[in-house]
């Protein structure tokens, strides 16, 4: 079946097939900056945004999309490319798997949290798994980004 | 300017964070099949027959192919160098199944979703077996997991199959029964520690194709490009330079991708048909169809003086390596050469091990590699020998650690004449350090919080090793290009760890040129010279020393007035494999009434000799610390009694999230070790080994409660308390009997 859905701000028709997840329907059709880590919406990586709001998309059925708007890291612009500066920077970057996913879960926290402590981070952010890192790296690197976007 | 001991950013940072299709499963394939492995669904079989011509007829089914269609030829997916020390006792596909998810049949299709339709078709007899599964009865068991006759090893190391024996080991010096007749006090006790799975969130994937040529290219997120080229040549009866192995970026390793997991299944289908092939394990299949960690169990007898020094050590290991014996011995070998020498006062030192088959996913490397199961059990008896004691656990240690300068027999590069010596530790600074970053004097050994709420604080020691000593090598080559610019190309496998960006502060450094002006090539056996891979905590030291040879030889060759380009070449195998060292120190908060456990603060004072990148060293200290702590509390790859893995899901299987980690510290307390590259050792292993031991400590000061296996759940906690309750107050008979 064909859906239609809009993409990084692009309208697309897509065809879907049956029980297809959304993950796996990007990753068809060229988007590979989403990956995944689980099939059972465990581990974050597959982090999109569904009119804005993230969303598991191993876990959404790809023809749920129809008529929505979805976004990935290549659709945010600057500013996922800034937040993942102040990962690399702080060398929290490691394999990077996570990173498309846990940016995306990242941006919607500082659009939804105002000033979080940093309790609040790592419960917004606890469903983004890593495996490199320890996670203290990125929660540093955050904190960071948080002060400087703040002053820009 | 000078690199090293800087925060370098990774050079690929912005391109794996960002989205790039930087990895195995982004590259394009062209019209390539999709590989599906049909999987055994009992623990240990033969097959009797095996049905697949309703599965040819379906349309989009390219190939099938079962165990009389591949190479009888067995091998090791063991990556290591060649001879390698793991048994040849697997093939391709065989008629015996030997685990739960040991592969039946191979299938490859024009979709995922025929290969998965087709395997409904297949229809497979079974004689089923009763299978091994408990490590302590396998000795004995009526069933052995390996009846075959081909099965072979390079060398002795006590491979007995008709005894489900994979490997035996023993090292040692000294009087055992003198040494303990020594002793005022002795301690013995056995300790546990579990299958820990890797984990990582790329899972294992690999491509397949033939070139323009008609040579067989693999590309896969290996760590060990090179040993996959040699052990695909073989198991598919090929000449090696038919072969290339292509590494992109990895999505995590942790040791997981030192073992061969999916490259043969694409390689076959790629020769059998000529066309393109990918396979990708989903997450189930990598939890359950790979390798995971070593269980161990561990008998530790510890003899001391009254005042404190530790005369003797014997420890004897039983290791499960399950079905395949990948990295048995090995493992199983290290487990005693990195942990005894520690303790350098003892007059005896004694180290026993067997590992065993059984009909369980085989273990392989994982990070710590059987060092992590030893300083379990070691540091647990050091902290409960210093409550014997007396004595404060930190003060046992600094009146009986090795130190710089001093020889051990045991330590790695010694030989029957000469016992190595330790060139670098800071080991002792390091438990000071640690004792004031914790706060030592004034926590140990716990505070009462509230009427359910204790703190406790632990320790414990551990050292690794920096490469296989006189077996792993690496060649670097650096080029001067008619550009004026340089090409680092190296044959390590950064897999997120940040080698590439290392070894090239290391080459900017030791040309003396900008950063900038140095590519860095890896990832292709074709065009990079020989290096066994990242494994073993060699790359800083192994392959970091070749890259300073290589500098060297290139200033040599311009000096003598070659012109551009010109290749300098440098090779590097170590004689000895300095250890790095931690002092691990652990607060704990425990609710007394759930048994639940908060790791609030963790120290880890380290030292890795020189730290060339202070940011990725900490990332790496900080990654292995949660490991370790997830390895503590956490993780554990558990069974059914018939041999099905339960936890083949994140859902099962606890890794630690965020809200898990409370405080890490990380202090570098840098030696100079003189046969590493700027005084470099390794730090990638070592950084996992003391949570375990350091958190049962803090848990043990905090509740009285000594608990010997991991992980340690709030059940064990609970009962332990309920159990020394016990001792004033009756408690019903069916809650005893589950302690």
């Amino acid at each position: 079946m064909d859906i239609r859905t809009m993409i990084n701000e692009e309208t697309r028709t897509l065809e879907v097939f049956p029980g297809e997840s959304l993950a796996a329907l990007l990753r068809r059709y060229g988007y590979l900056e989403v990956r995944t880590g689980c099939d059972t919406g465990s581990c974050g990586l597959c982090t999109v945004w569904m009119d804005g709001k993230p969303i598991l998309s191993c876990s959404t059925l790809a023809a749920r999309a129809a008529g929505h708007s979805i976004t990935t890291i290549k659709g945010v612009g600057k500013e996922g490319e800034n937040l993942a500066k102040f990962l690399v920077a702080e060398g929290a970057d490691q394999c990077g798997y996570c990173s498309p996913g846990f940016i995306m879960t990242v941006l919607s926290m500082k659009k939804e949290l105002k000033n979080p402590t940093e309790s609040a981070i790592k419960h917004y952010l606890n469903g983004n798994l890593c495996r490199c890192t320890g996670y203290e790296g990125q929660t540093r690197a955050i904190k960071k980004w948080l002060v400087s976007s703040k002053g820009a | 300017m000078c690199y090293i001991g800087q925060s370098i950013e990774k050079i690929d940072g912005m391109a794996i964070t960002t989205g790039e299709p930087v990895y195995t499963d982004d590259r394009e394939l062209s019209d390539h099949l999709y590989v599906h492995i049909v999987r055994s669904p009992h623990a240990y079989a033969r097959i009797i027959d095996i049905d697949v011509e309703r599965v040819k007829r379906l349309p989009g089914v390219e190939l099938v192919l079962t165990h009389e269609d591949v190479p009888a030829t067995r091998f090791t997916a063991a990556g290591q160098s060649f001879p390698e020390p793991s048994p040849y006792d697997r093939r391709i596909l065989d008629a015996y199944v030997r685990y739960v998810g040991d592969p039946v049949a191979i299938i490859a299709a024009d979709s995922k979703a025929t290969a998965k339709k087709a395997e409904k078709l297949i229809r497979v007899t079974y004689d089923i077996f009763d299978p091994v599964l408990d490590p302590k009865t396998a000795i004995e068991h009526k069933s052995k997991v390996h009846t075959e006759e081909d099965l072979s090893c390079h060398f002795d190391f006590g491979c007995r199959p008709k005894q489900n024996l994979a490997g035996s080991y023993e090292v040692g010096y000294g009087d055992m029964d003198h040494a303990l007749s020594e002793c005022d006090v002795v301690f013995e006790n056995e300790y546990s520690t579990q299958a820990q799975a890797h984990a990582m969130m790329e899972t294992y994937r690999s491509t397949s194709h033939l070139d323009e040529a008609g040579r067989l290219v693999v590309v896969s997120a290996t760590q060990i490009p090179f040993h996959v080229r040699r052990i695909t040549a073989k198991a598919l009866g090929m000449e090696e330079d038919q072969v290339r192995v292509v590494k992109p970026r990895i999505g995590g390793g942790f040791g997981g991708k030192q073992t061969m997991a999916s490259e043969l299944y694409a390689a076959i289908v790629t020769l059998k048909t000529g066309k393109p092939a990918r396979v990708v394990f989903n997450r189930k299949e990598t939890f359950s169809m790979s390798s995971s960690r070593h269980a161990f169990h561990i008998n530790i007898k510890l003899g001391a003086t009254a005042e404190g020094i530790i005369k003797a050590i014997d420890m004897q290991a039983l290791s499960d390596t399950g079905a395949y014996g990948e990295h048995a011995w090995t493992v199983l070998m290290v487990a005693g050469h990195k942990s005894l020498p520690l303790y350098n006062q003892a007059i005896a030192a004694r180290y026993q091990g067997q590992v065993v088959y059984t009909n369980k996913m085989p273990a392989g490397a994982l990070r710590g590699y059987g060092v992590t199961q030893a300083i379990f059990a070691m540091e647990s008896a050091m902290n409960e020998l210093a409550d014997k004691l007396g004595m404060d656990p930190a003060e046992l240690r600094l009146k009986n650690i090795i130190k710089q300068g001093e020889s051990n027999p045991i330590l790695e590069g010694s030989s029957e004449s000469a016992s190595a010596k330790l060139e670098s530790c800071t080991l002792n600074r390091c438990i000071e350090m640690g004792q004031k970053k914790i706060g030592w004097q004034e926590k140990y050994p716990r505070k009462q919080i509230s009427d359910s709420k204790v703190r406790g604080v632990g320790m414990a020691i551990t050292m690794q090793g920096s490469g296989i000593a006189e077996i792993d090598s690496a060649t670097a080559e650096i080029v001067l290009e008619t550009s004026g610019r340089y090409t680092l190309k190296i044959g390590a496998t950064d897999m997120g760890t940040g080698c590439d960006t290392i070894l090239l502060q290391m080459a900017a450094d030791a040309l003396k040129v900008d950063i900038n002006e140095i590519d860095v090539l890896t990832g292709d056996t074709d065009e990079m010279p020989y290096d066994t891979g990242s494994y073993a905590s060699s790359t800083t030291y192994v392959t970091g020393n070749a890259v300073l040879r290589a500098s060297e030889d290139l200033k040599k060759k311009v000096l003598n007035g070659e012109n551009a380009p010109v290749t300098g070449s440098g090779y590097f195998s170590g004689d000895t494999s300095p250890p790095p060292f931690i002092a691990g120190f652990a607060e704990v908060e425990v609710d007394i009434d759930t048994g639940h456990v908060q790791v609030i603060d963790y120290v880890a004072a380290v030292d890795c000799g020189t730290v060339i990148n202070n940011n990725l060293a900490r990332i790496q200290v900080e990654g292995g610390l949660v490991q370790g702590i997830g390895m503590a509390l956490y993780e554990d790859v558990q069974h059914t009694s018939r041999g099905h893995m339960m936890t083949n899901t994140f859902m099962q299987y606890k890794v630690p999230t965020r809200k898990d980690i409370q405080g890490l510290q990380v202090e570098f307390v840098p030696s100079y070790e003189p046969t590493g590259p700027k005084g470099a050792k390794s730090i990638g292993e070592v950084v996992i080994n003391t949570p375990p031991p350091a958190i049962a400590h803090a848990i043990a000061n905090a509740t009285g409660v000594h608990v010997r296996s991991l992980p340690i759940g709030p059940e064990g906690i609970c009962m332990g308390i309920i159990k020394q309750q016990s001792k004033v107050a009756l408690i019903p008979d069916f809650v005893q009997s589950k302690c």
